[in-house]
């Protein structure tokens, strides 16, 4: 039987050989790659008729903000929505991989998703990872039982809630809504809650800024609002830019004429 | 001669956060009446808001025999002063002065005095209110906290803060973040006492307890509609 030359791709998943030659690289002083957080304010909140989710909008490298107005609220299915607090990479691929298995079970059961079936597919796979795949997300969706909101946290654990607050600036989140959560509230005062809540993350945690981005299901649909409030403009712009090409006003003076040679030889002039 | 060079302290018997804010006649400070040792509460009538002299009040959080110890300093100086029977009294910037130089020298030392203090006061008319950290980190503002508070109630303090707020209006803030601090901070506890210092004079509060809502809807089956999970 001869030999393949190709060797068998490992079955799935991480594979942790490199774990002990990396520890080892550490101990001896080596500076590990930083990787691209999203230091965050989510929050989902239940009302009357659904569920509202709402982000931030930055991303941090370490101390450098990488992304200025990036995406944290992630589709799972056309009623289910998902924010990502943690590692990007994480939270992303998390999410994208859900929302595909979320799209095949839906041609295999010719039924809208629901929320519980998206939460047991993260959690059983963060559980697995045994916290490594580093995602803090909030989920929330409306489906036939109603509307759902859950907090789904690294280790796989996860929460049901009627509002929650994940990432850096969940404390500053979840401050606003303990004083300000009212069970039953109208979809204009939730938003309005929810961008208090972001704003407080935004303001507050040095994590956390740029624009609220929220997200509002209802039986009825969904309403993916990119950016509804951008707090932080830039102030010193003019609308119209700053021309520099309009010469107001000339004044030439030829400095060669006030130059008068006192001692020592004038200076050579091209 | 010199004490032992300690640079292993730790925090024996601990206060949590302690919340202040300047309002239109003077200061208001508010504080639970919590002692936990490690992580049981061990003490639950510990007055962590002393008066110091006539117009300043003092709150602390962290180890609990420092800011025994700190008071005692506190109370030598106010009585030194009062000897000097000069018709001047020390004021509250003058006593965050002192504490300053306190905790600075003592972080200095390795061996500081683990609390962070807030303290407030008014004298002729100057309202005043600040905050001296443990490694002597200080500075003024309309609103502070110290702790848990920092990341709890300070966001709220900043949306809801404004000039000029009546007494009723600054009990109800704090108490809404006090109750947040309930909420959401393991070592609080629902027995609270508030401190006020106006140009009339210092009252602290005998303690009290918050009404909490536990009534959701969503907490009596959280589950529902979702049969397993958790």
């Amino acid at each position: 039987m001869t030999k393949t030359a190709i060797d068998l791709p490992p079955k799935g998943g991480f594979s942790f050989d490199l774990c002990r030659r990396n520890a080892f690289l550490e101990s001896q002083g080596a500076k590990m790659p930083k990787f691209r957080k999203t230091g965050t304010t989510i929050v989902g909140l239940v009302f009357k008729d659904g569920v509202i989710l709402g982000a931030d909008t930055r991303a941090t490298e370490g101390e450098i903000v990488c992304d200025k107005n990036c995406e944290k609220i992630h589709y799972l299915a056309p009623n289910i929505y998902c924010c990502g607090a943690g590692t990007a990479a994480d939270t992303e691929n998390v999410t994208d991989m859900v929302s595909s298995q979320l799209e095949l079970h839906r041609y295999a059961t010719s039924r809208e998703s629901r929320v519980v079936t998206a939460l047991t597919m993260l959690k059983s796979h963060l559980f697995g990872y045994q916290g490594k795949v580093s995602a803090a997300l909030v989920l929330g969706g409306v489906d036939v039982t109603g509307p759902h909101l859950h907090a789904v946290y690294p280790h796989g654990s996860t929460d049901t809630l009627p509002f929650a607050t994940m990432g850096s600036g969940s404390l500053a989140a979840m401050a606003v809504f303990e004083s300000r959560f009212k069970e039953g509230m109208t979809k204009e005062q939730g938003i309005e809650v929810v961008c208090a809540a972001i704003c407080a993350g935004i303001f507050n945690d040095l994590g956390s800024g740029s624009n609220v981005d929220l997200c509002v299901i209802t039986k009825g649909g969904k309403e993916y609002l990119r950016n509804y409030q951008q707090p932080n403009p830039r102030s010193y712009t003019h609308s119209k830019g700053y021309h520099f090409t309009t010469i107001l006003s000339s004044k030439i003076r030829s400095l060669r004429n006030h130059v008068r040679v006192v001692e020592g030889d004038a200076m050579e002039e091209e | 001669m010199g004490s032992v060079v300690r640079c292993d302290r730790y925090p024996y018997v601990t206060g949590s956060s302690v919340l202040g804010i300047k309002y239109k006649d003077g200061i208001l400070l508010a504080s639970d009446t919590a002692g936990c040792y490690g992580s049981t509460v061990r003490y639950k009538s510990v007055e962590r808001l002393k008066r110091i002299g006539d117009n300043t009040i003092l709150g602390a959080s962290g180890e609990i025999s420092d800011f025994q110890a700190i008071t005692n300093l506190l109370d030598e100086l106010i009585t030194e002063d009062w000897m000097w029977d000069d018709g001047n009294k020390l004021g509250p910037f003058e006593i965050h002065n002192y504490l300053n130089r306190v905790m600075y020298n003592r972080r200095n030392k390795f061996d500081p005095l683990w609390n962070s203090l807030v303290l407030g006061g008014i004298k002729k008319g100057k309202k005043y209110l600040g905050m001296v950290s443990m490694i002597g980190v200080h500075f003024q503002d309309n609103h502070v906290a110290t702790g848990f508070g920092n990341h709890l109630a300070r966001p709220i303090f900043r949306d809801e803060w404004k000039e000029d707020m009546t007494l009723e209006e600054g009990v109800k803030l704090l108490e809404k973040c006090l109750l947040v601090l309930f909420y959401r901070d393991r070592s609080a506890i629902n027995k609270f006492q508030m401190a006020n210092v106006t140009e009339g004079g210092i009252t602290i509060t005998e303690p009290f307890a918050l009404k909490v809502n536990w009534e959701l809807e969503a907490f009596r089956n959280p589950t529902k509609g979702a049969e397993g999970s958790w």
